[in-house]
């Protein structure tokens, strides 16, 4: 049909050169906005970083010698951390329970884990934030195992609490993902050989369960690295996180190099902790993270 | 490998019972005394309690009732890894993040044998099944029959006095099953161990073992060795599931005729209710009733399907009513001239039929 009008020059496109040729232009639209809408403004920003005021290495300097940027940095590395430590331990148990539970009890726990996902970012906070208040529950809670009045609103502790919640499911799907895939009769066999049950949960299903964790933990540790709702609202100047302080230094400040500087910094991070998971679990880490949370559980 | 203890791989299933919740037994007061050494089957349709049998020796399932003795020594209270059994499954279950290797150390490194002595079982057993030189593979490098025989390997590296097997061929195809089925009657012989083999194949059942308990709905229906069963069935269940049959079910009058839509046939026995089977390769075919011998019984039948396999031939016969059946005959035992659809006449030697019982109304 087409081919048959075409002029001549495209004739002599092999198939598989044609079939080249359309599946390029099936990706067009794509490439096109990522270009105008990412690539493009993050040049800009690096070019901004090398810049603003001055052309020089100058701001990323001023990131390791003025002190405090490296403080906050190291305060949200820290977060990230804790936050990603604390994700892994509450969300190891709970995605093993959920490929032992049956069918509904499966379909209940898989609600649970989602239902942060269907509420409101501010919401969600905001509830923290009574949760957390002075007087509130959890304050009470502490208060029960004596740890008496503790301030949590506006300390870092609220904000690895309340970030820790919201980014479980992140570490919970993921892990579940790869679980779902491991074959139970391999603890049994371990058993049969001659480890005891806990032994054979170590030595076989554990290491066939990390790449689950990697890629759970690679997510929620850069999400993490990110985070400013949250710390914005639960904690307080004194303890921001470096979102916070480049939105300081963009919108307040109009210091674009010096905020510039800063996000490239972060994305140089989590490129590197990125990889960093890659290479722990092959290629799929955080690529697999990402389809079982978009794609549900078949891979 | 060191040859076991005589008599420590003596199973004694004593009442067995397994029951789920207030669910019906899956598993009804099976008793069997496997002998050290002895390669025993257990077979049956699936869903007749031959796999929960075989997971509680292995210790996986929890015993409802009953007793298990390894050795003369009550087991039931060992959890899996105390119980000294080696075990195949059905899927290979080799740890898939292990080498060949290491797969087979694993149970060497449980139990804290020295490095050395790990590294020379490993080797030692690794040619056992024809794999020298292949310990540095991932399971995933390697065929179907590969992983079966590192499977193997690894069950009995470490000299347990039992093997236990969960129909370890079923996922292979029909070639390598048999050069498997090969394999493991030779590692039997030579490891001298107990093996329990559960399957749902009665030519791997009927080739492999010394004896065979068929199951059928949770209970042993019969035990015995592979050509004991298949002569003597005793029951209609294990006639049809073990080889084929032609089954007749008529009752036995008194005075030693069994009488079948109107036929009577000689036959011995106390009077009942009870089928009458004749192996294939015992049925004989006449075109005419004339030309059958006068002291053989005989029936009816239509030729429903002629089969030539080299061999032997093949005819499927329909009788009318009740289940069809069919005769194995040599090549030429039969006049060319015969065609799906030709009349014919089965006869047998009465000596060569069989009465079995038939199932109670509960069993159907």
């Amino acid at each position: 049909m087409a081919a048959d009008t075409a002029a001549p020059p495209k004739r002599t496109l092999s198939p598989s050169g044609r079939r080249r040729v359309g599946g390029l232009l099936l990706l067009l639209p794509a490439l096109v906005a990522l270009t105008l809408f990412f690539v493009l403004p993050l040049l800009s920003i690096i070019v901004d970083s090398v810049t603003d005021p001055e052309p020089g290495l100058g701001n990323y300097a001023s990131l390791f010698t003025d002190g405090y940027t490296l403080r906050v940095l190291g305060r949200t590395l820290l977060v990230a951390l804790v936050v990603t430590v604390a994700g892994v331990l509450l969300a190891y148990p709970y995605a093993y329970m959920m490929t032992l539970a049956g069918p509904s009890v499966r379909a209940v726990m898989v609600t649970v884990v989602l239902v942060p996902f269907w509420t409101s970012m501010l919401a969600r906070n905001f509830a923290w934030m009574v949760l957390m208040q002075d007087g509130g529950v959890v304050q009470g809670v502490f208060g029960l195992v004596g740890l008496g009045d503790v301030t949590l609103l506006g300390t870092t502790t609220a904000v690895t609490i309340s970030m820790t919640q919201v980014l479980l499911p992140f570490m919970v799907l993921p892990m579940f993902s790869v679980m779902q895939q491991i074959d139970r009769r391999l603890t049994l066999a371990g058993q049969s050989l001659g480890a005891s049950r806990f032994s054979s949960f170590r030595k076989v299903y554990f290491p066939l369960s990390l790449p689950g964790v990697a890629a759970g933990a690679s997510l929620v540790f850069v999400l993490a690295l990110g985070f400013y709702v949250t710390p914005a609202l639960l904690g307080s100047p004194q303890s921001s996180m470096i979102a916070q302080v480049i939105s300081v230094r963009t919108r307040d400040l109009l210091d674009f190099g010096g905020g510039g500087a800063m996000g490239v910094f972060m994305l140089v991070v989590t490129l590197a902790v990125l990889a960093a998971s890659r290479r722990l679990t092959g290629p799929g880490g955080a690529a697999g993270a990402a389809h079982a949370i978009v794609g549900g559980n078949e891979r | 490998m060191t040859t076991p203890t005589p008599g420590a791989g003596r199973i004694e299933l004593t009442s067995l019972s397994k029951r789920y919740g207030s669910g019906p037994l899956v598993v009804d007061d099976v008793t069997i005394d496997i002998a050290s050494g002895e390669f025993v089957t257990l077979l049956g349709p699936s869903g007749s309690g031959k796999t929960t049998t075989l997971n509680m020796i292995a210790g996986f399932t929890e015993v409802s009732s009953g007793r298990i003795r390894l050795g003369g020594r009550d087991i039931a209270p060992l959890p899996p890894h105390k119980r000294d059994f080696g075990m195949v499954f059905q899927n290979y279950a080799l740890f898939p993040h292990m080498t060949v290797t290491q797969n087979i150390a694993f149970p060497l490194r449980e139990r804290k044998v020295p490095k050395a002595e790990i590294a020379r079982r490993v080797e030692q057993v690794l040619e056992l099944v024809d794999l020298t030189g292949m310990g540095g593979r991932r399971p995933d490098e390697l065929s179907g029959g590969q992983q079966q025989r590192v499977a193997l390997a690894r069950a009995v590296v470490f000299s347990p006095s039992v093997l236990l097997l969960d129909e370890p061929l079923s996922a292979l195809d029909r070639k390598l099953r048999q050069s498997l089925q090969q394999e493991i009657k030779r590692l039997h012989e030579e490891l001298k161990l107990t093996f329990v083999f559960v399957t749902h194949d009665q030519d791997e059942a009927m080739s492999l073992s010394d004896r065979i308990a068929v199951f059928n709905n949770g209970r042993v229906e019969r035990i015995g060795t592979p050509a004991d069963l298949y002569r003597n069935p005793g029951t209609r269940f294990v006639a049809r599931f073990l080889g084929e049959s032609n089954l007749f079910e008529g009752s036995l009058r008194p005075g030693g005729v069994y009488e079948w839509g109107g036929h009577k046939w000689a036959a011995d026995g106390t009077p009942g209710e009870f089928d009458l089977v004749v192996r294939p390769e015992r049925l004989r075919i006449a075109a005419t009733p004339a030309e059958v011998p006068a002291d053989a019984n005989q029936v009816p039948a239509t030729v429903a399907g002629l089969y030539f396999q080299g061999t032997h031939q093949r005819i499927e016969l329909d009788y009318g009513e009740g289940p069809a059946g069919c005769a194995v005959l040599p090549p030429d035992a039969v006049g060319a001239d015969l065609r799906p659809g030709s009349g014919v006449t089965a006869y047998w030697d009465p000596a060569h039929q069989v009465l079995v019982t038939r199932p109670n109304e509960e069993n159907e």
